[in-house]
């Protein structure tokens, strides 16, 4: 990486930091709006979900990485999804037995 | 005996074994936070009312510390492209900033932790299955932010010889390091508004 590149990505985790911390007042925002529970926690996650891609992608470079490092990750969301779902799965089968 | 790839990237990974060894480590990471939120999820759905967050907590304590260890990540980030600069003393005090941030957040989570003990009734992690979950998810996350500190004020203060000796090593273990903290910033974003908030 040149200096240059390197300058140029500065200025970039300046814009990120600033776009984390109004996002964090909008998550705060979010949490006194009256639009329900269900839509609270969408909207919530929503947010998080975009604050934590930020974070991925720029500060921990995952928008210009290696090959390597995407199927490690895929294949680790898979097994995350497993983790939550199969569970869930589980549960709802129960609840239509009994 | 060198240890090989330390600073030349592997050629069939594409990788510096250390950032390829992270990633693998973050993964794991990744499926022990993954085990909690899941165990949240069944806590939470378990129940017909789930209290609100802001019955025991603290909101604005927690988007202080928020606030905090998005500035931290910053500061984590831009230690290592000052080194990719070859500024060393930007490096040192970017890197000191990461240290005072990190543990304005342990302070910050002390006096929550201290005001729930001191409650009348103490709120304790047997108190509900609210108070439980939030503790040891929490409880876990501190864990790693002192690991951070651990490792971060190592390479502030003694680790950071090695800049003198292999320049560009020293650089790849900031970015390990780095990726380790914006981790834990990453834990921190989803746990704010899961707990604290909805």
């Amino acid at each position: 990486m040149t200096p240059e590149e390197v300058k140029h990505h500065i200025k970039t985790y300046v814009i990120v930091f600033i776009a984390l911390a109004f996002l964090t007042v909008v998550t705060v925002a979010i949490s006194y709006l009256d639009i329900g529970v269900k839509a609270g926690i969408a909207l919530g996650l929503f947010v998080a979900s975009i604050k934590a891609s930020l974070v991925a992608c720029y500060f921990m470079h995952l928008i210009d990485e290696k090959t390597t490092i995407y199927w490690t990750l895929i294949a680790t969301a898979i097994s995350f999804l497993i983790l939550i779902f199969l569970p869930i799965g589980t549960m709802l089968a129960q609840a239509r037995i009994y | 005996m060198d240890i090989p790839f330390n600073v030349k990237e592997r050629p069939d990974t594409g990788l510096y074994n250390g950032k390829l060894g992270i990633w693998l480590f973050l993964a794991s990471e990744v499926m022990l936070f993954g085990g909690l939120f899941s165990a949240y999820i069944f806590l939470r759905t378990g129940v017909d009312n789930w209290p609100a967050g802001t019955e025991y907590l603290d909101v604005r304590l927690a988007t202080l510390n928020t606030l905090f260890l998005i500035s931290s990540s910053v500061t984590m980030v831009m230690s290592w492209a000052s080194l990719k600069l070859n500024d060393f003393k930007k490096f040192k005090f970017y890197s000191g900033t990461t240290l005072l941030f990190a543990f304005g957040f342990l302070v910050i989570k002390y006096f929550e932790y201290s005001a729930k003990f001191s409650h009348v009734p103490p709120y304790l992690p047997s108190t509900n299955n609210f108070l439980g979950i939030y503790f040891t998810m929490t409880g876990l996350h501190v864990l790693h932010v002192i690991g951070g500190i651990v490792v971060i004020g190592y390479y502030f203060g003694p680790g950071s010889k090695m800049w003198k000796a292999d320049p560009e090593r020293f650089t790849n273990r900031i970015e390990i390091v780095g990726l380790y903290w914006h981790f834990v910033d990453l834990v921190w974003i989803f746990l704010f508004p899961v707990l604290y908030l909805l």
